[in-house]
């Protein structure tokens, strides 16, 4: 049994978005970049099956030198090994373009990605990836059981959940309350020094989009206190001035 | 060339963000000369619930109403969306964004070999290249974004146009496609679902709890106000961790992202992560015991109160208006 697990390397969650160079790049002056929450989440998850079925267990990242320290985080958090296709991620489909590569080599039993990522928020490459492979691909999952090749899932939809059942190969992309997030102990730091983490360099360099310029939403006004006696004001401001009733 | 608008429709009724995507459709045939918008529905639903989507904007509407084309068997969906797209020769498909819409889409982007846009929040730039605006960083950005294809994807965040009320009920053409058995290897066993329920995606109003709340017995009280209001209810992370209430309801980054026209957020501090899922409310109301709360930076109006007090107060407020 072999899973992959795809990781993208982002601003943590509590992080200011700023951007520079005339609001052409992101700033990443100040920011921490962890893995992104979700595929935290499929993570954890991953490294409970690889205990569970004596899988292995790899981690991808697309992206340049600067995410070796979170793939190495992945590593430690339990990830046999890891590959990183050395580029910028471009857009969703040169990620999946990549990802889709890397599978068609290593014969996957079980991709996992997260649900989205929480930079671009496409929850695009995991379906993308599934079409060009022609696997199924399931999001947002927030369960996972494998039974011999059946996978059993509990997807979130609009007001609650759907069940269903595929056979492997599969892409999940995942969501709480999947697994917890696991925390690196010291002997899986100590052990993610030495495991191996390959770099390969882009498949094909073509993308459909193209971002050109970033902006900000524009500062919200102070906020209008209304006394918690006078209730009755906040009804009127309500329907008065804001319209919403 | 048209625009093929793909709909969702639930427990019998087309849903409110697939009839904005059609008017997205309408808006973007007006302003750019689109041709005509034609909507696609699948699955079992009546054709007279369909022709509405003519009152949003769509001139036709063509139907497969094979019952196996339930929602989530993601792959027939897309297979079925691409034959029809090829047969109407649509260059652009315009969907809401959903998780169903999501999955969907990223399929099609590539049978179609069409460039992806999610998050979409306004009406493309044509004079200068095929420029649209998106949403990302969960909500504390935006970017503009050409896409560089011929055939165009565009996955449609609610608000981002108004929902057109003035077409006319538009034909319902029947369709009966042949999708390959193989698309169907994915099976639904069962769904447990809230139903009669306004769903927390696309409510116009949501009023959600935080773990200010004490407790899951006290959530009869939020319920009134969300009654009163037409409102679905929400909550934070923590309280859906706790099993207070059902996961499907936690707003944030983690959770589900609103984009309501109001927002009433009742005993939650405002932490960053919760606010990323609300940022694109149009008002935000902030009910919250310490006047600290970081909540009443993001919000329009706030009571600096005690919500035991205060919300039995509101729904009272609220029926005396009626
Ligand atoms: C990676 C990551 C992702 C996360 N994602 C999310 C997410 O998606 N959504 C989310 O919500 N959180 C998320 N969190 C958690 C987030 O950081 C906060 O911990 C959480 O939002 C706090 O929830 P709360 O406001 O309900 O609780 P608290 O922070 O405990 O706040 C309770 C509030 O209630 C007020 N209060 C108490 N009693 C009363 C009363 N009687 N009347 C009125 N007010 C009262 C208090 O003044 C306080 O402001 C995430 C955290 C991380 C690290
Ligand atoms: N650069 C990347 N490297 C590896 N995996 C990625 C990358 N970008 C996205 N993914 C995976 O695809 C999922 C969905 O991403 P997105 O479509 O960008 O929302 C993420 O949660 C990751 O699992």
């Amino acid at each position: 049994m072999k899973i992959l697990v795809c990781i993208t390397h982002v601003p943590d969650t509590t992080s200011k978005i700023q951007f520079t160079d005339n609001n052409t790049k992101f700033d990443k002056n100040g920011v921490q970049f962890i893995i992104g929450p979700y595929d935290d989440y499929a993570l954890a998850r991953a490294v409970e099956l690889k205990e569970q079925l004596n899988a292995t267990l790899t981690v991808l990242n697309v992206g340049e030198a600067e995410t070796e320290p979170t793939l190495r985080k992945a590593l430690a958090i339990g990830a046999d090994d890891a590959i990183r296709v050395n580029s910028f991620p471009k857009d969703s489909l040169f990620v999946a373009k990549q990802i889709t590569a890397i599978a068609k080599e290593n014969n996957y039993d079980l991709i996992l990605m997260g649900r989205e990522s929480i930079d671009f928020n496409g929850g695009m490459v995991h379906g993308m990836v599934g079409e060009m492979l022609g696997i199924p691909s399931i999001s947002p999952v927030m369960k996972l059981e494998i039974e011999g090749t059946t996978v059993k899932m509990a997807r979130e939809i609009e007001g609650g959940k759907e069940y269903l059942e595929a056979s492997l190969p599969l892409i999940a992309g995942c969501q709480e309350p999947i697994a917890e997030w696991k925390i690196p102990n010291m002997r899986g730091i100590m052990s993610a020094r030495t495991k191996p983490l390959n770099v390969v360099e882009p498949v094909d360099e073509s993308t459909a989009t193209e971002v050109m310029q970033f902006q900000l939403p524009p500062a919200k006004g102070a906020v209008k206190l209304v006394d918690k006696d006078n209730v009755e004001e906040l009804v009127k401001l309500l329907k008065n001035d804001a319209k919403v009733l | 060339m048209s625009i093929l608008v793909y709909i969702e429709h639930a427990e019998g009724a087309i849903k409110k963000t697939s009839l904005e995507a059609v008017s997205y459709g309408k808006a973007l045939s007006d302003k750019i000369g689109g041709g005509d918008v034609i909507a696609v529905a699948l699955g079992a639903i009546d054709s007279g619930e369909l022709k509405k989507a003519g009152i949003a904007g769509a001139s036709k509407i063509i139907h497969d109403a094979n019952d196996k084309l339930t929602a989530g068997v993601i792959q027939a969906h897309a297979d079925a969306v691409a034959q029809v797209y090829n047969q109407v020769g649509a260059n652009t498909l315009v969907l809401a964004k959903s998780s169903l819409g999501d999955a969907v889409a990223a399929r099609l982007a590539i049978k179609l070999n069409a460039g992806l846009v999610s998050n979409v929040v306004d009406l493309p730039e044509t004079s200068d290249g095929y420029k649209v605006k998106r949403s990302i960083y969960t909500g504390k950005a935006f970017a503009e974004t050409v896409i560089n294809t011929d055939h165009k994807i565009l996955a449609v965040k609610k608000n981002a146009v108004d929902l057109l009320t003035d077409g006319a009920e538009a034909d319902v053409e029947s369709v009966s496609l042949s999708i390959d058995e193989a698309n169907f290897a994915t099976s639904i066993t069962s769904t447990d679902k809230a139903t009669g329920e306004i769903l927390l995606p696309e409510a116009d109003i949501v009023v959600s709890g935080g773990r200010g709340m004490k407790g899951p017995e006290n959530w009869g009280m939020l319920e009134d106000l969300a009654k009163e209001l037409g409102a679905a209810t929400g909550c934070s992370k923590p309280v859906s961790d706790i099993g207070w209430r059902p996961h499907h309801e936690h707003v944030g980054q983690t959770g589900v992202k609103v984009a309501p026209t109001l927002y009433v957020a009742v005993g939650i501090s405002g932490a960053i992560q919760h606010l990323a899922g609300v940022n694109s409310s149009k008002y935000i109301v902030v009910i919250n015991k310490d006047p600290e709360a970081p909540f009443f930076k993001a919000a329009d109006y706030g009571i600096v109160g005690d919500a035991f007090e205060v919300i039995p107060k509101l729904t009272e407020a609220l029926k005396a208006i009626k």
